[in-house]
């Protein structure tokens, strides 16, 4: 039974933090105003924009609409935890490439999408990635490069994997 | 959002023990209540957690069927070999998210759209008023049928599929054949289904047959949105002839509604375009628009005659 602030122990990014707050915080809350983590954004709060999608055990999920406390135990990732090593990850550059950005408020929860779609489809059509997208909005780009991007990200990261080998 | 107490049950018992408590709300993923918590349409005291009480989260095949748990989310529904009108409901619902967290069982209790009721400005029937102000207001999005007392439509994709293939509601007090899971505005105003105090859904079972199956539906947004009306059709083909029947309307009705005019027109004839269009124009012919949705009268058969043709073909 909890009613005052909670000690609880979330893993964001590869590590393991202590997050004390209050049981009605949701997870882009505590992401946002306890761990500092602002790149995913308040938008319409209600499920219908995806602006506030994280990864949770690698799934695209709606932080807006989870409760904090559910997370416990859970391998949170959100766009702060996408660069690896000092270098962006292959969407974040291939999306400054092509501009795939404009307002850029958006941009955190199509990255994070996007990087759980090419997780399972290295070499996604363009209606497989229309359908992993169809939650969320961009009010700018009208989508053509976005999805461009995400062909392009898909398109180096299979190159550089067969290299790789 | 006001604050609450936050119960984790280790058992069902506990669960049902701790929302049976007047200010107390079930939750499994939350998607529904924390948009009405946000909106203070829900403001519980309690808020009792089902994903604390483990289990009802897989799909089991059984000799004659499936039991799929409450905790089961859209997107397993998804992907499952459920009849197809199931798997394509569940795979419409929403945006690719949402389905990820999203249960089976909520989106059977989850709250009806109507942004009256979403609205905490607006004290309407279905909380507690005396007004249902979709009836002379804005009512593009409302029910066509069973709408003089309030006007919700059913918001559920998955239960009209749930509803043609004849499932089964199990709760953790009883099994309640999915026909009589939903309640009408006329028997109780103030919820859409019989579930009472405590009552927990746990799971739902789906009978294997030979019926073939589709599940269609229309929205004003391609990529994500509410449906403005949609199908679900279960058919028992013999050859090109309909044996039997079940269609059921999504979204024009304040419950997943059965129609037996359409199921009629079908019933023993050879399944052609003419006849499933009939059986649309026959299923949306007792409908009584409001002042926005007379649409709804036009789509909805040609919705219908499509996921006839699409389950039958």
């Amino acid at each position: 039974m909890r009613k005052r602030k909670t000690q609880v122990a979330l893993r964001v990014n590869g590590e393991d933090v202590e997050v004390a707050f209050v049981p009605h915080k949701t997870l882009l809350e505590v992401l946002r105003e306890d761990l500092g983590l602002t790149g995913t954004k308040h938008g319409c709060e209600l499920g219908e924009c995806g602006t506030c999608a994280v990864l949770v055990d690698g799934k695209p999920v709606l932080s807006c609409l989870a409760l904090a406390l559910d997370m416990e135990g859970r391998e949170i990732t959100t766009v702060e935890g996408l660069a690896q090593n000092g270098r962006l990850h292959p969407l974040q550059e291939a999306f400054a490439d092509l501009g795939a950005a404009q307002c850029g408020y958006c941009t955190p929860g199509f990255l994070c999408t996007s990087k759980a779609l090419l997780e399972r489809n290295a070499d996604p059509a363009r209606e497989e990635i229309e359908e992993a997208l169809a939650g969320n909005l961009c009010r700018c780009t009208g989508y053509l490069k976005i999805l461009e991007a995400v062909e392009l990200a898909a398109a180096r990261m299979r190159q550089e994997k067969t290299r790789g080998r | 959002m006001k604050n609450f107490e936050y119960v984790l049950p280790g058992s069902l018992e506990e669960a049902s023990k701790a929302a049976a408590d007047g200010g107390a709300k079930l939750k499994a993923a939350g998607v529904d209540l924390l948009d009405e918590m946000k909106n203070t349409v829900a403001t519980p005291d309690k808020v009792v957690n089902l994903l604390s009480v483990g289990g009802m989260r897989e799909i089991v095949r059984t000799k004659d069927g499936w039991r799929v748990g409450a905790l089961v989310t859209l997107a397993q529904l998804a992907d499952s070999r459920l009849p197809a009108a199931i798997t394509a409901a569940a795979g419409e619902a929403a945006t690719p998210q949402i389905r990820n967290v999203a249960t089976v069982g909520g989106n059977l209790c989850q709250r009806p759209r109507c942004w009256y009721y979403r609205n905490r400005a607006y004290a309407c029937l279905r909380k507690g008023g005396t007004v249902c102000y979709a009836l002379e207001g804005e009512n593009r999005y409302h029910a066509i049928f069973h709408n003089d007392a309030c006007a919700i439509v059913h918001p559920s994709n998955v239960a009209p599929a749930l509803l043609a293939l004849g499932a089964t509601v199990v709760t953790n007090r009883r099994s309640i054949p999915i026909e009589e899971f939903f309640v009408l505005p006329s028997d109780h105003v103030d919820r859409e289904n019989v579930l009472e105090d405590g009552e927990i859904v746990t799971e739902v079972q789906v009978a294997q047959s030979r019926w073939s199956s589709a599940y269609r539906e229309e929205r004003e947004r391609d990529s994500f949105d509410w449906a403005t009306v949609s199908a679900a059709v279960a058919l028992r083909m013999d050859g090109a002839v309909v044996k039997d029947a079940r269609v059921v309307l999504g979204a024009v009705a304040p419950v997943p509604l059965r129609s037996k005019e359409g199921e009629r027109v079908l019933i023993g004839q050879r399944l052609t375009e003419k006849i499933a269009q009939a059986a649309g124009e026959a299923a949306f012919k007792g409908a009584t628009p409001l002042s926005d949705n007379a649409y709804k009268r036009l789509v909805g058969p040609a919705n219908l005659k499509r996921a006839i043709l699409s389950a039958g073909l």
